[in-house]
């Protein structure tokens, strides 16, 4: 099955145009040295319908949400999204676009970005927002870089609270910003302020997650104050589904919010694509990575959008760019504005409230120690099994459910702890399942 | 309205396009017409703080257009005194006024003798048309 | 066109998550409640399926029609990929999932990495780098761990790119850390070779090259290229942009090159979306190979698994394993054409050739070869004679109903316009924008002030670039908003870029 248009009639007359006899003779210049003179070797070719089968054949291997019941999170989230982003995000004229360089015949993107950008501010109370980026992991890197920038310092701090993909990502891009970085343990589950206030002296950034990875609620506003004292940037990396019963980072005194937008319209899809968001106060405009698109006029005083301030981009700076992100992740924070124009301000309190019903609901149900007693929490929280917990997940996995994510591959001591998430989408049936599986296995 | 083309003899030049007019153990500093076209409008002018120190051929500020970001390159060393105000609220002065109401900072300079290493206006001008 | 938030009442809906019954949520402390609710939209729901379908009306995709955007392979993109990809079976699937739970995709993955591998001429793939850029910034990494495990890190400092490169190329090499040396390019387009001597020895870390060119014109030298750079124990990378030139053809490690990186969104057909999703991956060289990001997907008799043993890996630069939805398109895509995978390059040179037939005469030509799937023309008579520039083609080529190419790119070509038509468009389309493009060339020598004022029919004519950077209007600010249109136009409306 090919995608072209070409016949043999076609091909004749457009050889006869270039004034060349064969297809060969059109790459007479690569050095024969270099040519592959055999075919590639590569699985068969399948039709439409053979490609389905085999796909299907695939993702039936899959134990997906709708197959196993399924409390997992630990970053990604199991959140209803609802038809309509389908709908927008399948729209060709949106789907099949690129960048929008020519912004006449872009208005559709670059004004959806726009409205994307004010309302990742209105979530975080910030004033300036870009694009989208990769993921919540790659901002928290850009955020590193502009905090580097700002202030001089090349000392970042993260809090071990933080999700342990951000803070690997966040170490691998280190050394080629020349940055050095320091974590500060957690304390039960969340992140003491003093602590945090004694590594942040010469630091150029703070990073705290809120909800820590452990679901747990850390002390916000205080740690905020913590690197501010010290002069160091706070940067908190957020989830989205929680801004509508959660204070705004931009409220609290954060210079940037960052976070993973997954949560937020669209899909698992095994880890992407999704999208990562970031935000900041005014003053680091001209240092934010990525794109930005902002309003103007025409000569008619049409209102408008264009991308701006690109002179910050890898095309225009080269190489005294902030960045070098091209291609994010646009129709995916599409999604996210599709998802978050669905929600409406009433609609995302109301998930933030359910899902904390939910999990407050489940950890009596489940009626098992916490692993963090007494802290507040959000979706998520982490309880302790009577069974090494990664032996617990097999065994309810064969019974159909996925009790949640052992977090004793990341943290030392927690071998026996369950980090249970807990969706909109659950419900007290469900929960009892779970409660019911996890008493078969002796967990 | 930008200004025509124009190069004054009452200022020393430096290769980067910059200029430096000298009184008095101070100066001040600024780009050429020929920086201020090849940028187009400026958008935006990051300043240096007053009392920081500035070094002949390095860069002292940034000034961005819509089509480049620029480094502005000090034509002479020494401390500054007093960054233009003016043009970081309105940039574009800088095309309109390369020479005067463009100043961009006043320099109490710490070496007076380096001025003789930029160039006259003759020298400058010859130095564009060798540019191409 | 009203924005969201101009179309909101208060009060209104459209989404209502469930409440379950009896069960209340705990109390916040006071210090971390939300004191004022964010100003998100309020529609409801048929409202909003309004607002985002005149959005798309105001756009243009691949889906409308012809966009020869140079660089970018704006091929079809294949619905049955938005199907594969929405399988529950990938599309609800948790990236926590164990991996017996996971043997589908991670299959998936391994065979796209096989594919990728063969299509390249390299050892080993990873999937994980989310977008081109990210996989040149990666690649970097490699090199430097490379010479860190040689103990030759401090030594290599330089990287070289040539004056043709993408703006990606020289940002990735500062956030690498690396300096950057400039390669002139020669009269034929390849690079200037003698040029290259110079300033290559052992303090190089390594060249980064797109070939074909963004030219569209295969380097005639590469051979002795590679011997240069790997004489000095220097490294190759290959930026794939332009990859959709050769496949099946000529494979980047058969030139020499250590490090390749594959844009999916281009010659793979993952949609482009507005400006992404796009993927990354990176293929290298054996001795590469343990520098790579964790996890390796890899195979076990007749298990995938996940190996996270790998003490010489750069780390991680992206969650997970990837954009895995952009994966399950790729693969499809590679797997609808099988090992006839070349027929796809070489269409697209042939179509690339035929529409450089019909212009050649009417723009300057600045590299006088047979190009590839791209090439680059001039406007510069155009602009010399009538005062019509790159800029004002692009735009009048609006009202013909075409997207215009990429324009003012590469630098080292004055009114550039880098035009890409990939193999998927028929030869009547071809014709068709040929026609328009000489009609605009007729009409810079009889009437310019058509360019010039275009484009006439679209929702907004040209807009002022110069008062959005200063203006710096970057978000909806509700009764704060301003009024743009009552202030002064800046100097430049939509200023030609390339300084």
């Amino acid at each position: 099955m090919s995608y072209l248009a070409l016949t043999d009639a076609d091909r004749e007359a457009m050889l006869e145009a270039i004034g060349v006899s064969s297809v060969e003779e059109l790459f007479a210049d690569l050095p024969e040295g270099v040519r592959l003179r055999r075919e590639l070797d590569l699985l068969p070719a399948l039709t439409e319908q053979e490609l389905t089968a085999y796909f299907e054949a695939l993702a039936a291997q899959n134990a997906h949400v709708g197959a196993e019941l399924s409390f997992l999170g630990a970053g990604m989230y199991d959140h209803y999204v609802p038809a309509i982003v389908d709908a927008v995000l399948q729209r060709g004229e949106l789907l099949t676009a690129y960048t929008p360089y020519q912004p006449e015949l872009s208005q559709g993107v670059l004004q959806s970005i726009f409205e994307y950008q004010t309302a990742i501010c209105e979530l975080t109370g910030m004033d300036v927002s870009n694009a989208s980026g990769y993921d919540g992991t790659t901002v928290a890197a850009d955020a590193c870089f502009i905090a580097k920038h700002a202030t001089g310092r090349s000392k970042v701090v993260v809090t071990e609270a933080t999700n342990p993909q951000v803070r690997q990502v966040v170490k691998t891009y280190a050394p080629g910003f020349g940055l050095e970085v320091v974590e500060v343990p957690h304390r039960d589950g969340s992140t003491d302020p003093d602590e945090l206030r004694e590594a942040a002296t010469d630091a150029a950034c703070v990073i705290f997650q809120q909800p820590n990875f452990f679901g747990v609620l850390e002390p916000a506003p205080e740690l905020a104050t913590a690197a501010n004292d010290a002069e160091a940037l706070p940067i908190a990396h957020v989830d989205p589904t929680s801004l509508g019963v959660l204070e705004a980072p931009g409220n609290y005194g954060c210079a940037i919010a960052v976070g993973e937008g997954q949560p937020a319209g669209n899909y698992l899809s095994y880890g992407g694509p999704n999208y990562g968001f970031l935000a900041a106060r005014t003053e680091f405009i001209r240092r934010m990575p990525g794109r930005i698109v902002g309003e103007t006029t025409d000569a008619a005083g049409n209102r408008g959008y264009v991308l701006t301030l690109q002179t910050r981009e890898q095309h225009i700076r080269r190489e005294k760019a902030t960045s070098n992100i091209t291609t994010n992740q646009t129709l995916l924070a599409l999604g996210g504005l599709v998802y978050l124009s669905w929600l409406g301000p009433e609609g995302l309190r109301e998930l933030g409230e359910t899902c904390m019903a939910l999990a407050e609901h489940t950890k009596e149900r489940l009626g098992r120690p916490l692993a963090f007693a007494g802290k507040p929490t959000f979706k998520e929280f982490a309880v302790r099994v009577a069974r090494p917990a990664q032996d617990v997940v097999r065994e309810a996995r064969e019974r159909g459910v996925h009790p949640g994510y052992a977090l004793g591959r990341d943290y030392p001591g927690l071998d026996d702890v369950l980090l249970v998430a807990l969706t909109e989408r659950r419900t007290p049936e469900e929960i009892d399942r779970l409660a019911d599986v996890l008493a078969e296995v002796g967990a | 309205m930008a200004a025509a083309e124009s190069y004054p003899d009452d200022v020393r030049y430096h290769p980067e396009h910059d200029w430096a007019r000298i009184e008095d153990g101070e100066a001040t500093f600024g780009i050429t017409w020929f920086a201020a076209d090849a940028l187009g409008e400026l958008v935006h002018f990051e300043p240096p703080e007053e009392g920081a120190t500035v070094t002949k051929d390095q860069a002292y500020a940034e000034v961005e257009s819509v089509k480049a970001v620029s480094d502005v390159i000090a034509p002479l060393s020494g401390e500054v005194l007093e960054v233009n105000r003016a043009v970081a609220d309105a940039p574009e002065t800088v095309n309109e006024d390369p020479y005067a109401g463009g100043w961009l900072v006043r320099v109490r300079l710490s070496d007076p003798s380096e001025a003789d290493a930029l160039m006259d206006v003759e020298a400058y001008k010859q130095h564009l048309a060798e540019q191409g | 066109m009203k924005l969201i938030y101009e179309k909101s009442q208060r009060g209104r809906r459209a989404g209502r998550p469930p409440r379950p019954e009896g069960l209340t949520p705990p109390e916040l402390p006071s210090d971390l409640r939300r004191e004022s609710p964010p100003r998100l939209p309020e529609l409801a729901e048929p409202d909003l399926v309004r607002h985002f379908t005149e959005l798309s009306r105001r756009n243009f995709g691949i889906d409308t029609g012809f966009y020869p955007l140079g660089s970018c392979t704006m091929k079809h993109n294949p619905r049955v990929n938005e199907r594969l990809a929405a399988l529950p079976g990938f599309r609800d699937l948790h990236p926590h999932q164990d991996e017996d739970g996971a043997q589908g995709a991670l299959r998936l993955c391994w065979e796209l990495q096989e594919a990728l591998a063969e299509i390249t001429g390299l050892d080993a793939v990873s999937l994980q780098p989310a977008a081109g850029s990210q996989g040149e910034i990666t690649g970097l990494m490699l090199f430097r761990a490379y010479f860190a495990d040689l103990g030759e890190a401090e030594q290599r400092r330089k990287v070289v790119i040539p004056d043709t490169a993408h703006g990606t190329n020289p940002a990735s090499v500062t956030m690498a850390g690396y300096e950057l040396t400039n390669v002139k390019t020669d009269a034929r387009g390849n690079i200037d070779v003698e040029d290259l001597r110079g300033k290559v020895d052992e303090h190089t870390a390594g060249l980064m090259l797109t070939n074909p060119s963004t030219l569209g014109l295969f380097d005639e030298n590469i051979e002795e290229i590679t011997q240069i750079f790997h004489g000095v124990g220097a490294l190759m990378y290959y930026d794939g942009a332009n990859l959709n030139a050769v496949c099946g053809i000529s494979r980047p490690g058969d030139m020499g090159f250590d490090v390749v990186h594959i844009n999916l969104h281009k010659t793979f057909s993952q949609p482009h979306g507005g400006g992404g999703p796009g993927g990354g991956p990176i293929a290298v060289a054996k001795r590469l190979e343990p520098f790579l990001p964790v996890p390796a997907v890899v195979r076990d008799g007749e298990r995938y698994r996940l190996d996270y043993d790998r003490p010489k890996s750069i780390g991680k630069v992206r969650g997970f394993l990837g954009p895995f939805g952009v994966f399950v398109r790729s693969y499809a895509f590679i797997r609808a054409y099988g090992p006839q995978l070349r027929e796809m390059s070489e269409a697209a040179v042939l179509n690339a050739n035929y529409l450089l037939a019909r212009l050649r005469g009417a723009y300057e030509l600045p590299f006088d070869r047979l190009c590839m799937h791209e090439f680059v023309l001039s406007a510069r008579r155009q602009k010399r004679e009538h005062g019509v520039t790159a800029l004002d083609v692009a735009k009048r080529l609006m009202d013909y109903g075409f997207h215009p190419p990429t324009i003012y790119f590469p630098l080292v070509v004055p009114e550039a316009l880098m035009i890409e038509p990939t193999e998927t468009e028929a030869k009547e389309t071809l014709d068709e924008f040929a026609d328009a493009m000489l009609a605009i060339a007729r009409e810079a020598e009889e009437d310019p002030e058509l360019a010039k004022t275009a484009p006439h029919d679209e929702v907004v004519g040209r807009l002022d670039e110069v008062k959005a950077a200063k203006r710096a209007v970057v978000r909806y600010s509700f009764e704060n908003h301003p009024d743009l249109s009552a202030e002064p136009a800046g100097a430049g409306i939509e200023a030609p870029k390339g300084a």
